[in-house]
């Protein structure tokens, strides 16, 4: 090439090389793209048979009554209400516990201390929801929650509520401290250097500076929680269906629990008209509901990130 | 904080407001509510393992290996075990394996490094994302309606193949988010290294990408799948079965289309029978569960420790 | 030659005289004294944009064969992103476009028709940052040729690739151990090595040194200057001395502060003769960046 010029298609490559490349490219698109398939499928399997079930289903019909799917009774506040207070008492036990495990590992633990403790959290994050939901029914219910309250009955809300807490807790726990470590050093520092104590940094400046990202996990963990299926279809009771209620101690029934009751025991999902469509209805109305929650977290998450 | 005897010299003094702070009381209360915060958590891992092995070891020690071997049964707690459980769990496994991990890693790699900034790719990014946050229980409506009523022609309906391909949908957004991440570890200067000596994009891919990104692509695949070993919700959807099973086929393409249970399913199913008997079996299943979802973690951790690199 | 690109070819190239006439007094200048040697690289009008923000603007220079010409400048003075733009490097920055022209032998690297992926294999490229691939020594060498399709004796022309990188005495008893077990400055030279295996025409150097230490670098120098008789050689330094001790041509880059920007873009100030530029400049500007007086 010492002969001043070349022609270009010395420079053009390897076609086979450039096919070969681009028909990767298709392949890994394509499977990149089957993730929006999924969703557009989640959307249309739930939302044909809800309408089906909408309109068989006289509307007031959803706002009366409890929820004996079954024997036609479709009380979705029943269900909504019982989601409300497994994942109230769930989150009264995640949030503090998570949120100072959080601030435990992020500002006072030494590394040392983090290398260990962390993958326990890990493991703990890792027990499947029904081993949790077994033991929130053998040991929550009689240990705790009957021992507080004598009239508690065995399969009760509360000890349902504490499983999913306890299940609920590393999650809270992982994306609060992933705030927490976001904030920068520099502004503990600046704290620490103005003479401020360790407890006054972290309470005034830290989690301040942090406090959208722990409202995310917060809103996480909700979210989690209101999806949570097995320790509540285990621990709550109220297979069959359950009238409205809102004590915690009782036996009741959450919109998770309530679809698995309907394809449990017999194999197959069956009942008076609309009882299997009934099960889309609260799952569109379960996905919508995680759906919000999980964006608005995003939201916050970003929020910390631009800011730092 | 000594003065001696009544002549503070100033640097007596500069001593005393240095050493001299009470003690910060309440700070040392506020750090103790952290570990307590933290060793509750720990706690309750501890008990629940205490509660479950001292549950179900009689049936390990009564029983040993026929609890493992034996079939799937709510009537008689003396014969009924595991094996059709663990078996399906394998199957599930297997399935889970062969469609997600190829599928997600692919999409992984597009997402990092081919897809240019374009709305359709942030679109697929939030996608993904939300679709991580979707509850189990929904993944089990999506495979009713899609796996076992929509395609029964090509799953046969309630069959194993369709809870596989039920919990390979619901991992599938775990494996992509891990493995991006993996992905956007390696350093950006070994991509380069390969464009510099005339690499097209896949084979820089190939070679030097994926090989540094393995062990974090491993890990996050080895957390799903202990995620998939142990879900329930969409199992009992998709028509695991909690009651009884006939022996699945002889061949692989019979117990593929064939009726199926899976360990957690028999876990949800006996925890809800009221015999006492059947207690000591639930904890002995949740033991066997425990075993390989926890083992499943452990390998995970161990290797995402072991092959952690600084850059 | 038979097909030569009328498009981005209006008028044949002789030499230097078909150049845009941006900065005028400078390559008047220039063109009095500039050998009359082959030209690897002809640049017209070469402006880069990040998105909306223009990072080089209207850049217009040959780079002679078998030479070493380098790209001097302060920071941010887009030298960087203009040896970037010559194996088409750019390509993988996201939003990054190029207006005007860069003649390689003639043909327009940014023709629709050029593959960047050939490009690169013929002008091969070392960073700022020794970045060998985390394997053997051996496989940081062989994976250029492996990939272009090489048939011939791979061991063979790993030792001469090491050889000509005068890194083969320090390695040759240990080419299977990791690249990374090598120092700073033999990893750098492994780079260059590994480029140097896939036979470039050219190598471009991005501040090969500024990760090294004095004798790692004296080491880089003396082997650029073995390497120019068979590659042209272009390099980014901030280092003025470097530019000195190294090159025959060198080119100095400011950034300048646009109206319409608050960020600064990088315009060519005077291209010459590196003794020409550190001794007797033509512009005040590179006068007072050589002398030490900004930058």
């Amino acid at each position: 090439m010492t002969s001043g010029a070349i022609d270009i298609g010395a420079l053009q490559g390897s076609p086979q090389r450039r096919r070969r490349e681009s028909l990767i490219l298709r392949a890994f698109q394509l499977a990149a793209a089957l993730s929006v398939l999924i969703s557009a499928g989640i959307v249309f399997s739930l939302l044909g048979e809800a309408i089906v079930f909408l309109s068989n289903v006289d509307l007031s019909q959803l706002f009366a009554g409890g929820w004996y799917p079954r024997r036609g009774e479709f009380g979705i506040a029943t269900i909504v209400t019982g989601t409300m207070v497994v994942t109230l008492v769930g989150m009264v036990v995640a949030a503090p516990l998570g949120l100072a495990a959080a601030v435990y590992l992020s500002e006072y633990a030494k590394p040392r201390v983090r290398r260990t403790v962390k993958p326990i959290l890990e493991i703990l994050a890792g027990i499947p929801s029904v081993v949790i939901g077994f033991f929130a029914l053998t040991w929550i219910s009689p240990e705790v929650i009957q021992r507080f309250f004598n009239d508690a009955s065995a399969f009760n809300m509360a000890a349902a509520g504490l499983g999913v807490g306890i299940l609920v807790t590393p999650l809270v726990a992982s994306v609060a401290e992933d705030a927490l470590r976001s904030v920068p050093q520099a502004l503990r520092e600046a704290s620490v250097g103005m003479g401020a104590r360790k407890r006054t940094t972290t309470l005034q400046i830290v989690l301040p500076a942090a406090v959208s990202g722990i409202v995310a996990a917060f809103i996480i963990g909700m979210s989690r929680a209101i999806g949570e299926t097995m320790v509540v279809a285990i621990a709550a009771g109220g297979t069959g269906g359950s009238a409205f209620t809102v004590d915690p101690t009782g036996p009741g029934q959450t919109m998770t629990a309530a679809m698995t009751a309907l394809a449990v025991g017999s194999d197959q999902v069956r009942g008076t008209d609309g009882t299997f469509q009934s099960l889309f209805f609260v799952g569109l109305l379960l996905f919508f509901i995680t759906l919000t929650l999980n964006i608005l977290s995003e939201r916050f998450v970003r929020r910390v990130r631009q800011k730092y | 904080m000594a003065s001696r005897a009544g002549s503070l010299t100033a640097s007596d003094l500069v001593a005393a407001s240095l050493h001299g702070r009470k003690r910060d009381i309440g700070g040392g209360i506020f750090q103790a509510l952290l570990i307590l915060a933290l060793f509750v958590s720990l706690l309750v891992l501890l008990v629940l393992l205490y509660d479950v092995i001292s549950g179900g070891i009689s049936v390990f020690s009564e029983r040993g290996a026929d609890f493992l071997r034996g079939r799937l049964s709510i009537v008689t707690a003396a014969t009924a075990g595991v094996g059709q459980g663990i078996f399906g769990t394998l199957l599930l496994t297997v399935i889970v394996v062969l469609v997600a991990f190829p599928l997600g890693i692919a999409a992984a790699i597009y997402l990092e490094e081919f897809a240019e900034d374009t709305r359709f790719n942030r679109f697929i990014n939030v996608n993904i994302r939300n679709l991580a946050g979707v509850p189990s229980i929904v993944y089990g409506l999506l495979g009713l309606a899609i796996f076992v009523k929509l395609l029964a022609e090509f799953t046969g309906g309630r069959t194993a193949l369709a809870g596989g391909l039920t919990l390979a949908v619901l991992v599938l957004p775990i494996v992509i988010i891990t493995s991006a991440e993996a992905l956007r570890a390696v350093p950006h200067s070994i991509r380069e290294a390969g464009y510099g000596v005339g690499a097209t994009r896949w084979e820089v891919i190939r070679s030097h990408v994926l090989p540094s990104a393995a062990p974090g692509i491993l890990t996050g695949t080895v957390l799903s799948l202990s995620r998939a070993i142990g879900e329930t919700a969409p199992l009992l959807l998709v028509g695991a079965v909690t009651g009884f099973l006939a022996s699945g086929g002889a061949s692989l393409y019979e117990q593929l289309y064939g009726g199926y249970t899976a360990l957690p399913v028999v876990i949800f199913r006996w925890a809800s029978l009221p015999s006492q008997d059947f207690r000591a079996l639930t904890s002995a299943a949740i033991i066997v569960l425990l075993a390989l979802t926890l083992t499943a973690n452990a390998l995970a951790i161990i290797l995402r420790n072991r092959y952690e690199r600084k850059w | 030659m038979k097909a030569m690109d009328a498009g981005t070819l209006t008028e044949p190239r002789e030499g230097l005289h078909a150049r845009p006439h941006i900065e005028v007094e400078v390559q008047q200048q220039s063109e009095r004294q500039l050998p009359s040697r082959d030209v690897v690289f002809s640049i017209r009008d070469l402006s880069v944009y990040y998105g909306g923000f223009k990072a080089v603007r209207n850049v217009s220079l040959d780079i002679f064969q078998n030479q070493i010409t380098a790209l001097i400048g302060p920071s941010g003075c887009g030298k960087t992103t203009m040896i970037r733009c010559l194996n088409r490097m750019n390509d993988l920055i996201e939003n990054a476009r190029v207006d005007g022209e860069v003649l390689y032998h003639g043909v327009n690297l940014y023709d629709k028709r050029v593959d960047a992926v050939e490009v690169r294999r013929r002008i091969g490229m070392v960073f700022q940052r020794p970045n060998p691939f985390p394997k053997s020594i051996y496989d940081n060498i062989t994976f250029g040729p492996k990939i272009a399709g090489f048939k011939g004796n791979m061991d063979e022309l790993v030792e001469q690739s090491l050889q000509k990188a005068a890194l083969w005495d320090e390695v040759k008893d240990r080419l299977k151990e990791s690249a990374w077990s090598l120092s700073g400055g033999q990893q750098q030279r492994l780079c260059i090595a590994r480029c140097v295996a896939v036979q470039p025409d050219v190598i471009l150097m991005d501040e090969p040194c500024s990760a090294l230490d004095p004798i790692a670098t004296a080491r880089v120098e003396d082997l650029m200057q073995d390497l120019k008789s068979e590659y042209s050689i272009v390099i980014v330094t901030h280092n003025m001395q470097q530019a000195a001790r190294v090159s025959e041509m060198t080119a100095f880059f400011t950034a300048e502060v646009q109206e319409d920007q608050d960020r600064r873009t990088g315009v060519l100030v005077e291209y010459d003769k590196t003794e020409q530029i550190f001794t007797n400049p033509s512009d005040e500007r590179t006068e007072n960046y050589v002398t030490g007086r900004f930058g």
